[in-house]
């Protein structure tokens, strides 16, 4: 089975100060992985370096078999990465319709289009919409973040990362910053999530994790700690001492 | 400055007819009740599209720009020199001036859209005011400080000649106008305006969709680059002179004033602060050539100090129609 | 030879009246985060006012130069309290607009006032003559113009860094409800810094009269060559705004003896490559 992603050594050092280190992983298609692990253990930046955020220091970054390492994040998106960010980054005063129309004429290469008006794209308009349906915002269409509920928001992350049609998405905390009486929306959004579709997810909603994926890597200060099943993890001496000792 | 939500929904027909209705009428009305008007309304007419394109960039697209007038006086030079030199054809000049403004706002843009924030903005003056010196310094192309003259420009389709009255000056700017503000409204209704749009409102976002956030920005700066030269190809033909404060310091920020007086993200509100400053400025200076700027100082201030959103919120809703980046459509009628 | 000398003592000159009139502005804009396009004003208003007291009531260049400086200073405390602290929290392009709007109001005010001709600001005869240095001989106010620029950069980071007052600045500005938390008079802190910086505009304003005439139209003619010495410096360093001003300012008077006919081209040349070479200003402020 190919991997759709993978990273060889990846390591990222700032000064002297060594953040991600060697992290060799690979997502296969319809991948349910877990990246979990202590506040500071370097998940994020890891993202950013999958996604061309960041350059890595050392390593590579490989896509369908092809090294993406130099390509900037705009192309690397364009290959089918996707990915949603821990602190919603959506256009704050833009319809969430309009949004998902964005990444969906970006996609289709249509975003250069200048004098057809968006309104005559009726494709484009009804993939967006049924988008958003799928994830129960499709009364919201017509709203802009600023006035959707947080967890509403965090669902936006994800229409916009489908409008792509990825074949790799990264989920970075979805659940971050959702209130409890929300998390059900955002857990049901991610069970609709395409089959084939290579998921990594950060997250420290232990139920999430546990329930969504088949595969958990523990992230320790920038290295990889330790990989398995969720049974695997749960019962490792290392991770629990690291991590899960305190909590359930 | 932007508090209400966006849809670029679509408005009704009758509704985004409006504005060209309403410009046609003050035209027809300036044109035959008050004449005297003419080379005022004609000045207004070239100053609304130079603002109109100012507002592509900053209000649309989110730069503040302080060199715009740098695309201006480019275009009114080029199509001077090429009325002195080539043709005194009015429409060629046009294309001449559209092009020179496309054309340094693309090289100027290469380099200044590496930076953003107030470096940036620097570097918009800085360009411009570069470009001031030098056409200073070639006074065998630019006529330096005395001005570039001693062109001719034939008459507009070879019919209209250019009157001493004005009349055909007018009609010509104001038709220019128009298509000017409708090619504009239909850029920024199109897929390509939302994504300014959105470049200007979170542009990791764009970034993280796969967007060539540059290469945009890019084009809309040459895009507004040719409007402005159009612009000053305008001021060029009609007045017949071209000066270095087409390429001056002064001339930008008066834009910006009128782009904000009027409000940005609309297209009409440029052209309406046009209006009331240019106006006002014809009233004021008339009287003492300083005492107009305790009226434009208070404006500014009042502008800034008073919340208007909700007062002008209601007036532009009606007026504005689509794409109104100012606020969402009262018509939720969808095409 | 001669004119290299002269080019380079003229070119440090001017680069000093524009680092004391812009330090204040790199300040209040790295530090503050408060966007006074209309820091020009102070430099003109000290130098209306002390050219008043000096030519029109007989005050002696000293105590006219004193007070003016402290009347600035007042005006700028004024303007904080009442006005801009309500901006704070406004956008940029708002508080651009509003200080351009402010200037603007400076302008007329001052042609109201005082009409539109240059305020001539008359030397004492101590200023007016040369000092000989035994090298060569420069004019007096040539030296007092240096010893200024020296003193308030000397003046002004030793505050920062060493002083109570500099250390509540910092602390305000970085974390603006910790430092009152703490006891810090953060409004204080503000007022003063404000006023601060108008004063030594004023003060730059006053050693530039003859480099950059005292006219109604001043806040405007160089809101650019103030801005420019700001961004290149780097927003808040003041040691940044040094190198900056010094560069530029020798810079302009360079082509301005050598090749007049290019105008300020070099300048805004220069301009363009410092800024693309150092987006963030030449010296990065620890803020």
């Amino acid at each position: 089975m190919t991997a759709l992603l993978q990273t060889r050594a990846l390591a990222k050092a700032f000064g002297g100060l060594k953040v991600t280190r060697e992290v060799s992983l690979s997502l296969e298609a319809g991948a349910r992985v877990g990246l979990i692990g202590p506040n500071g253990a370097g998940k994020t930046t890891l993202i950013n370096l999958i996604t061309g955020v960041l350059p890595p220091s050392a390593g590579s970054v490989h896509l369908y078999g092809e090294d993406v390492t130099h390509l900037a994040q705009p192309e690397r998106v364009r290959r089918g990465l996707a990915r949603t960010f821990q602190i919603t980054q959506l256009a704050p005063h833009l319809a969430i319709g309009r949004q998902v129309e964005l990444a969906i004429h970006q996609r289709e290469g249509s975003i250069n289009r200048l004098f057809r008006p968006l309104v005559a794209f009726g494709a484009v308009r009804d993939e967006a919409r049924q988008i958003l349906a799928t994830l129960g915002l499709d009364a919201a269409a017509g709203r802009a973040p600023v006035e959707l509920a947080y967890g509403q928001q965090r669902l936006v992350e994800i229409a916009l990362a489908l409008a792509l049609k990825p074949k790799v998405l990264l989920l970075d905390e979805p659940m971050a910053g959702v209130p409890k009486g929300e998390s059900r929306i955002v857990l049901d959004a991610l069970a609709t999530l395409p089959a084939d579709l290579a998921i990594l997810i950060i997250e420290h909603d232990m139920d999430l994790v546990f329930s969504f994926t088949r595969r958990i890597v523990v992230l320790a200060e920038g290295a990889v700690l330790a990989e398995g099943s969720p049974d695997e993890i749960r019962r490792h001496p290392a991770v629990r001492a690291a991590y899960l000792g305190t909590a359930a | 400055m932007h508090a209400t939500v966006l849809t670029f929904d679509a408005p009704t027909r009758s509704r985004a007819l409006l504005p060209y209705a309403v410009l046609l009428g003050l035209g027809a009305a300036v044109y035959w009740l008050f004449p005297g008007q003419l080379p005022l309304a004609t000045r207004i007419a070239i100053m609304a599209i130079f603002v109109m394109s100012l507002d592509l960039v900053v209000g649309y697209a989110g730069l503040a720009t302080l060199g715009h007038s740098a695309l201006y006086g480019v275009g009114a030079y080029a199509t001077g020199i090429f009325a002195s030199h080539i043709s005194g054809d009015p429409l060629l000049g046009l294309a001449v001036g559209a092009l020179a403004g496309a054309a340094i706002a693309g090289l100027s843009g290469l380099f200044l859209l590496r930076y953003d924030g107030l470096t940036f903005l620097m570097l918009t003056i800085a360009v411009s005011q570069i470009l001031q010196n030098l056409a200073s310094k070639l006074r065998d192309w630019t006529g330096g400080d005395d001005g570039l003259t001693g062109f001719t420009i034939k008459p507009v389709l070879g019919l209209a000649s250019f009157d001493m009255f004005g009349r055909t000056a007018f009609v010509y700017c104001g038709v220019v106008l128009l298509v000017s503000l409708f090619v504009m409204r239909r850029l920024m209704a199109s897929p390509f305006g939302l994504a300014c749009v959105g470049i200007h409102q979170n542009r990791r976002r764009m970034d993280a969709i796969g967007a060539n956030v540059r290469g945009q920005l890019l084009r809309l700066y040459a895009i507004a680059g040719a409007f402005a030269g159009i612009a000053g190809a305008l001021s060029a033909q009609v007045n017949q002179i071209v000066g270095l404060d087409s390429l001056g310091f002064e001339l930008s920020a008066e834009a910006l004033v009128m782009l904000v007086l009027g409000g940005t993200g609309t297209l009409l509100g440029a052209i309406a602060g046009s209006a009331v400053f240019m106006t006002i400025h014809h009233v004021a200076s008339a009287l003492n050539p300083y005492h107009w700027l305790f009226i434009i100082g208070g404006l500014l201030v009042l502008v800034v100090l008073v919340p208007r959103q909700r007062l002008l919120a209601q007036v532009k809703r009606r007026v504005a129609g689509f794409p109104n980046v100012r606020g969402a459509s009262a018509s939720k009628q969808v095409a | 030879m001669q004119q290299l000398a002269n080019i380079f003592i003229d070119g440090v000159s001017y680069g000093m009246v524009l680092f004391v009139i812009a330090v204040g502005l790199s300040v209040t804009m790295g530090l503050m985060r408060f966007v006074n396009l209309a820091h020009g004003a102070f430099a003109m208003t000290g130098g209306y006012i002390a050219a008043w007291l000096v030519r029109d009531h007989g005050f002696g260049y000293a105590s006219g130069v004193l007070v003016a400086l402290l009347a600035t200073a007042a005006l700028g405390a004024l303007l904080e309290l009442v006005v801009l602290r309500r901006l704070y929290r406004r956008s940029e392009l708002e508080q651009v607009l509003f200080t351009i709007g402010l200037s603007f109001l400076f302008v007329a005010t001052a042609n109201l006032l005082a009409g539109p001709q240059v305020q001539l600001l008359p030397l004492p005869p101590a200023l007016s003559g040369s000092v000989d240095l035994g090298v060569r001989t420069l004019p007096a106010h040539r030296m007092l113009v240096l010893g200024c620029g020296i003193a308030v950069l000397l003046l002004s980071i030793h505050v920062m860094a060493r002083s109570r007052f500099g250390v509540w600045l910092r602390a305000t500005v970085d974390n603006t409800s910790a430092a009152s938390a703490l006891g810090i008079p953060v409004q204080l802190v503000y007022v003063l810094t404000f006023a601060a910086g108008a004063a030594l505009a004023a003060l730059g304003g006053i050693l530039g009269a003859e480099l950059m005439p005292l006219e109604p139209y001043y806040p405007i003619k160089y809101l650019v060559l103030v801005l420019v010495v700001v961004a290149v410096g780097g927003l808040g360093s003041i040691p940044g705004s040094f190198a900056a001003a010094l560069v530029l300012g020798t810079v302009e008077t360079t082509s301005k003896y050598l090749a007049s006919e290019y105008g300020s081209l070099f300048f805004f040349a220069a301009v363009a490559l410092l800024l693309a070479w150092r987006p963030q200003g030449l010296l990065r402020a620890r803020g």
